[in-house]
């Protein structure tokens, strides 16, 4: 019974959140804009105008706005337009992959340390704590730079960066909920642990540990694409926003505007994944 | 006050030391025998054992990891694979060229925060809110190697007014404090500060905002005390935090100017790195990882030091 009452409204809740999200113009612009550039991406093979690989000595570096060239050609004569909505595939799943996973592994991690408590969240956020000793930029070009290049090592490399920041939050709010007289109370009731971590615990410690990943996703994708500017991401010929940046800083001399566009599409994901969590913060209203 | 330099020494230790345990690790998370990381593919035998016992790498690993921490105490950090000079010489002339660069970034990002974030506070609601509350999102959301890129476009190649790369005139990489000098830091600066901007200015007029409605200012006010007055006892109040967000940033930049220094050339920590990485040098990366990992540690150490001596209340707690 006491099952329901928790489940019903915690549903409520994150549906009072949308509804109050749905009042910020911002957030909702972003998330416009994040469906498009998802769309886009997803549907890269349907609705791009032409072959991602296909390259032409004749055409290469043609201007923006050439006929047939919407966006005009790279350094190898291939369509931007093309490969900016093919390399989305790739950004975005870098982006968004590491915090997925991160939110996973944290949260669980977090749980298992708040719940359980003495030794094993010693043992647990004194390892952690060891991440926090290195700047998250250089650690992610350390572990993908060691592991080699690669689309999967560089997932694994920014997954490491963001586990121990998630893990915090979710150990600190177990921490505080599990002292709480209604935790008691249910397991006094016959509740099992896991009932009590999945109920009653699991529905505190999310918000938080949502809103703080939301606003990783930012950052996931500036890190992404750069450890693929660096070339620790995907190889070349792969259509990727921060490769493309990279192979296209030849062209900065006589084409800066189209050397310069890969960038400004990592910048709106950016910007607009950073306005959507300020929107989810404020409709969770919980203070940073 | 002794006993909490003394306490936050003992604490930063471990981590010191756990920073050490990583760095040495690095080399085997490399795929393959770390040997490979050492030894040319095409060594003969004897130089191979000779390398192995040379590393330790006969040995069992916690012995090896003795012995490496051993040498990196007594300035040891190995050699070079790429360049075949000793690895701590390297690493501490492209840690003074990165330091500097962090450094002047995260004053200008600082001061301009400060500034910004102050000005929002007071005037929360105001244009001058609006403006710095976009400056600060842009702040943390753009991708800075990317805004180098388009600085680069605008101000060396379009305008012709700064170099695009390198830390000095004739390719030099050692550093002058002059004017011919300061004319190839203004881009990388300007580049790398944007992110201790976005962030001091969020921070700053968080604080401030929340700060001007707590009753001690009221008070302030009530007693009629000038305006600069309790402007000075506001900057008092957000100081400790700002520094500890500073002391964070200078330690990120740091780390995190790999990307701007490969946009910019500049002979820092960040070529070091790319160099490290894409010739397998394994000695190079760890070195370079360390000694990064230590001066961040260390500044982690020297901020909590400093703010119990602007902010009193935290030396007793």
């Amino acid at each position: 019974m006491n099952d329901k009452t928790q489940g019903s409204t915690s549903v409520g809740y994150w549906r009072l959140v949308l509804r109050q999200l749905k009042q910020e113009p911002l957030a909702m612009i972003s998330a416009g804009v994040l469906l498009l550039l998802v769309i886009a991406a997803v549907f890269a093979p349907w609705l791009a105008p032409a072959d991602p690989f296909k390259a032409s000595m004749l055409k290469r570096l043609l201007p923006i706005g050439s006929p047939g060239y919407l966006l005009g050609t790279d350094e190898l004569g291939r369509d931007m337009l093309t490969r900016l909505m093919y390399g989305g595939r790739i950004s975005l799943i870098m982006g968004i992959v590491p915090v997925l996973s991160a939110f996973c592994i944290g949260t669980t991690l977090g749980l298992v340390a708040g719940y359980v408590g003495g030794r094993v969240n010693m043992i647990i956020m004194r390892i952690l704590d060891i991440f926090y000793a290195f700047p998250s930029v250089l650690l992610a070009v350390a572990i993908s730079g060691a592991l080699g290049p690669g689309l999967s090592n560089s997932l694994i490399a920014l997954t490491l960066v963001f586990v121990p920041q998630i893990v915090r939050i979710a150990e600190s709010v177990t921490t505080q909920v599990r002292q709480l007289d209604y935790i008691e109370a249910a397991r006094m009731s016959g509740a099992s642990n896991l009932s009590i971590i999945r109920v009653h615990i699991l529905a505190n410690v999310l918000g938080p540990v949502f809103v703080y990943a939301t606003g990783l996703l930012s950052v996931s994708m500036i890190l992404a694409s750069g450890l693929s500017f660096l070339g620790l991401g995907v190889k070349p010929p792969e259509p990727e926003w921060g490769l493309m940046l990279n192979t296209l800083r030849s062209a900065i001399y006589n084409k800066p505007m189209i050397a310069a566009l890969p960038g400004a599409f990592i910048f709106i994901t950016s910007i607009a994944f950073n306005l959507l969590a300020d929107g989810v913060r404020s409709a969770m209203d919980i203070k940073k | 006050m002794l006993s909490y330099i003394l306490k936050r020494l003992l604490f930063a230790l471990p981590i010191a030391l756990s920073v050490t345990v990583v760095s040495f690790m690095l080399v085997y998370l490399a795929p393959g025998d770390p040997l490979n990381a050492i030894a040319p593919a095409d060594a003969p035998a004897d130089v191979i054992q000779a390398l192995k016992s040379a590393y330790g790498l006969d040995k069992p690993v916690p012995v090896q990891y003795a012995l490496w921490l051993w040498r990196a105490l007594h300035g040891d950090l190995g050699t070079s694979i790429s360049s075949g000079r000793a690895v701590l010489g390297e690493v501490l002339g492209a840690v003074s060229n990165t330091f500097m660069l962090a450094i002047v970034a995260s004053l200008i990002g600082v001061c301009m925060g400060c500034m910004l974030g102050a000005l929002a506070g007071y005037r929360r609601g105001s244009w001058i809110d609006k403006i710095a509350t976009t400056l600060s999102v842009i702040g943390v959301s753009i991708p800075h190697y990317w805004l180098g890129l388009v600085l680069t476009i605008i101000f060396s190649i379009t305008l012709g007014w700064l170099p695009a790369m390198g830390a000095g005139p004739g390719g030099s990489s050692d550093w002058v404090w002059d004017f011919e000098h300061l004319r190839f830091l203004v881009l990388p600066a300007t580049t790398l500060c944007v992110i201790p901007m976005g962030i001091i200015t969020r921070t700053v007029r968080a604080l401030v905002a929340d700060m001007l409605e707590q009753e001690f200012v009221t008070a302030l006010r009530a007693r009629g005390i000038s305006s600069t007055a309790v402007f000075r006892h506001i900057a008092k109040n957000t100081a400790p935090t700002v520094l500890a967000v500073t002391g964070l940033q200078i330690g990120y930049l740091m780390g995190g100017s790999i990307l701007v220094e490969t946009v910019f050339a500049w002979p820092g920590t960040g070529f070091l790195l790319n160099t490290a990485i894409f010739q397998r040098d394994i000695p190079l990366l760890q070195g370079t990882l360390l000694v990064l990992c230590m001066i961040f540690v260390v500044l982690n150490l020297i901020v909590d030091i400093i703010q119990p001596l602007i902010d009193p209340r935290m030396g007793r707690a």
